[in-house]
């Protein structure tokens, strides 16, 4: 009979290393799918993850049970996602000039007949990442849970540990450095 | 060009493309191992005794050091009514003396 996460953390607290093994099993797609949203190499993604699962061992006597064992390690997962980030900062002055024929060619269409141009496109799942790593960390962080992932303000001070007004103080400036980053964009394209 | 028109466009590309949730084959394997080859943390473990020593420690002089001094002010107060006492008295006492 499968155990539940309450049952394999207490057999893990007791010694049984091998009871970890169901909760990683159980809970890896949910991470892989998040480190997918900040790292683009899979190497790094595993890392991330790997990195995500030994602090959870080290910590998991810290886990109090109050809430499920998926929120607390939705925790983990967002903080070590954004010290990926703050490490790993590429160089976010790519210009337009970078951007392929593809991208282009999207962007010419959703400039002239916005409602034609297509959600699904490779380009523009391309120029969103390209977007999303002109931006830094914080803000990079903020639009991603705010803006695509569609979270309220209080669960993004859960998951980040930032107070409220600091979560919406960094919106209000992510949002800001997004406009900046698309009309250079629009600059370039243009000018 | 409507600035707010392409964020919200590419806002909507993001959310229409989550990413995949597909796990690497034998990964579950590698972290147990990872886990399973960790070295005990022995350095965190004595750091974490020795706070907890230390705490109690200063719990103790700090109650050792309120005791002290209750008992020495309860100690000053019983000498002092015997020090009035005795200045009472001696005075009354060199009074029958002289007489």
């Amino acid at each position: 009979m499968e155990r539940s996460d309450a049952e394999l953390i207490a057999a893990v607290l007791k010694g049984d290393t091998a009871s970890f093994e169901p909760l990683v099993a159980k809970y890896s797609p949910r991470l892989f799918a998040t480190a997918r949203r900040y790292a683009r190499r899979e190497d790094e993604i595993e890392d991330i993850v790997q990195e995500i699962w030994s602090k959870a061992f080290l910590k998991l006597a810290s886990f109090r049970g109050d809430a499920p064992f998926e929120h607390w390690l939705m925790r983990m997962a967002v903080r070590t996602c954004y010290d990926f980030l703050r490490e790993h900062q590429r160089n976010r002055e790519n210009t337009f000039t970078e951007l392929t024929t593809e991208e282009d060619d999207w962007l010419e269409r959703i400039m002239s007949a916005p409602e034609q141009a297509s959600d699904h496109g490779a380009a523009a799942k391309q120029l969103v990442q390209k977007l999303l790593d002109m931006l830094p960390p914080p803000a990079r962080l903020i639009i991603q849970l705010l803006e695509i992932e569609d979270r309220s303000v209080k669960e993004i001070a859960a998951l980040t540990g930032w107070s409220v007004p600091l979560v919406k103080v960094r919106a209000f400036r992510a949002r800001a450095e997004m406009k900046k980053c698309l009309a250079r964009i629009a600059r370039d394209k243009y000018l | 060009m409507n600035l707010d028109t392409l964020q919200t466009k590419l806002i909507a590309v993001a959310r229409a493309t989550p990413p995949n949730d597909r796990v690497p084959y034998a990964f579950e394997k590698r972290v147990m191992a990872h886990l399973m080859g960790r070295p005990v943390d022995s350095l965190g473990a004595w750091s974490t005794a020795l706070w907890r020593a230390a705490v109690s420690c200063v719990a103790i002089v700090l109650l050792s050091g309120a005791w002290s001094l209750w008992s020495s002010h309860q100690q000053s107060k019983a000498d002092f009514s015997q020090e009035f006492e005795t200045a009472v008295f001696a005075s009354a006492g060199s009074v029958d003396d002289a007489q």
